[in-house]
């Protein structure tokens, strides 16, 4: 009960402030199991994206948050575990776990996810390249749909530091789902899926 | 005689009637939008762009009766529900232009301050009735302040446009904007109460204004007035819109101030107005690569696009009332 009115709270505070609207691009929103991969330049970026998920879509889909931001204070827990559903990593790579372990197990129950493959936040308009977890999860789970998200006008509406956002329209542009080959090099791969990002700008 | 009796109308009552009367022409709207849509789909040879024509006219009737349910409650809920909705309109349509302009991050504070200082605070003063700070809190204090938070970033690129497209946003969509809620504020000679009024009275010129124009310019448009800026905007349906609408605002006398013929003058006003705002704002949208503000309010496009003739018409309604009906 709570969770669901802080749900739609948050969500309803989500569309005053950036509007989130969906864009599909050439695709259409589908049900089976996802990893969206979206470019990363503020602290609304999960927000956005998943407010723009149609319900039924959002329901099962869980973002990826680091445990160092979303983890610590009682709000933000509250937010991230209950309201978002969200998967916590750890940011700091350790020797003795791998961080992408969590996310595994999330693709392994059959949710979808919601990853920023840049890792971090970055003030500009175009992703940076992106790092090789993305490639590690399509890997072990090739069956699930790889769709490229762009997020525009949230690198202006809160950077990085910033202590107020700015209100600007959001439009969230989803792409057609990129394919996964096996015999493709890692390197080459990840350039391909940044591009597919690019493409949506 | 009929006339007569509408003026002894308490405000509330006229209110309703008014209300009453909107919901009527909405429902005839409606009406010509099924039975045309029923007519076209009998069509052995379907045509795309009268389909086309017809979607978008169902659309903004049915988003009108939206508007018009917002603007009853805010009404019904006093002074307070009109200027939070008037502050609300100015949030979204300030969101839809600093979207469009490309300002840089050293402006972030700025335009923070823009939306979550500003537009309260100037909208509490139209509450508090301070008409003095109302009227210079943008255009001096802001004009000043804005850019001087800006230039704390020390970014000079493009330092004068960027301060410039700022203030005009903020001049546009919450300034000019508030000038109608203003009118609250006023003390009208033997108009006492009934403020309310006056400001459903200009909302609904410049608002069937737009409307008749656009009716008059589909069904008889053929001249285009400005095709480059806003080539929806035709001679005909400027002339009969515009003098329709002025008949209607001398028939709607008995909820202002103003004689009848004081009534048509205003409405001719508010009619110039708008449709200059309109060509304006087009001028801007299409300067800054759009052709429409946002996707707010279906059929009709953003919030702007519903405000552009409202930012232009009130203030200067706003200051020909105050020069000539307040003592």
């Amino acid at each position: 009960m709570i969770v669901s009115i802080a749900r739609l709270g948050l969500i309803g505070l989500v569309r005053i402030l950036v509007g989130a609207q969906a864009r599909w691009v050439d695709a259409a929103p589908m049900e089976t199991q996802s990893i969206y991969f979206t470019n990363h330049t503020s602290h609304l970026d999960t927000l956005a994206l998943w407010v723009a998920l149609p319900a039924q879509i959002r329901a099962k889909t869980r973002p990826v948050a680091a445990r160092d931001y979303w983890g610590h204070g009682a709000i933000k827990r509250f937010i991230a575990l209950q309201v978002l559903n969200a998967v916590l990593i750890e940011r700091e790579v350790s020797r003795h776990s791998d961080p992408l372990a969590p996310l595994l197990a999330a693709l392994a129950q059959g949710d979808s996810l919601i990853i920023f493959p840049e890792g971090t936040r970055r003030a500009q308009a175009e992703p940076n390249e992106f790092k090789g977890g993305l490639y590690h999860l399509a890997e072990a789970f090739p069956q699930v749909k790889l769709v490229p998200v762009y997020l525009d006008t949230l690198h202006r509406s809160m950077p990085k530091g910033s202590l107020l956002p700015v209100p600007l329209i959001c439009t969230v542009r989803f792409g057609g789902a990129i394919q996964f080959e096996l015999t493709e090099h890692k390197k080459a791969f990840l350039s391909r899926a940044r591009e597919a990002v690019l493409q949506l700008i | 005689m009929f006339a007569q009796t509408l003026e002894t109308l308490s405000p509330a009552h006229k209110f309703y009637w008014l209300i009453g009367g909107v919901a009527g022409l909405l429902l005839i709207a409606s009406a010509i939008g099924w039975l045309l849509k029923s007519k076209l789909a009998k069509q052995a040879v379907p045509n795309e762009k009268s389909q086309k024509v017809l979607d978008n006219l169902v659309a903004r009737v049915n988003a009108w009766w939206v508007m018009v349910a917002v603007f009853a409650v805010a009404f019904l809920a006093g002074k307070i529900g009109a200027i939070l909705l008037f502050a609300a309109i100015s949030y979204f349509a300030l969101r839809e232009f600093m979207t469009l302009t490309p300002t840089r991050a050293g402006d972030h504070r700025a335009l923070s301050l823009a939306f979550f200082l500003l537009i309260p605070l100037h909208y509490y003063f139209i509450y508090i009735e301070w008409y003095a700070l109302f009227t210079i809190l943008i255009p001096v204090y802001a004009f000043l302040l804005m850019p001087s938070i800006s230039v704390l970033a020390q970014d000079t690129e493009h330092f004068l446009e960027r301060a410039a497209k700022i203030q005009w946003g903020v001049m546009i969509c919450v300034y000019c904007i508030s000038h109608a809620p203003a009118l609250l504020l006023l003390e009208i000679s033997s108009f006492d109460g009934q403020n309310a009024l006056l400001l459903f009275y200009f909302m609904l010129i410049v608002q069937l204004s737009d409307v008749l124009q656009y009716v008059f310019g589909n069904l008889f448009g053929k001249t285009k007035v400005a095709p480059i800026v806003s080539p929806n905007k035709t001679l005909e349906g400027l002339i009969g819109g515009g003098f329709s609408t002025i008949l209607i605002g001398a028939a709607m006398w008995w909820i202002t101030p103003f004689t009848p013929l004081q009534s048509a003058g205003m409405a001719a006003i508010i009619v110039t107005m708008g449709f200059l705002g309109g060509l304006v704002m087009s001028a801007i949208k299409r300067s800054l690569g759009a052709k429409d503000w946002g996707n707010m309010i279906r059929g009709h496009g953003g919030m702007m696009d519903r405000m552009d003739s409202v930012s232009f018409a009130a203030p200067i309604f706003f200051h020909l009332t105050r020069y000539f009906f307040t003592p």
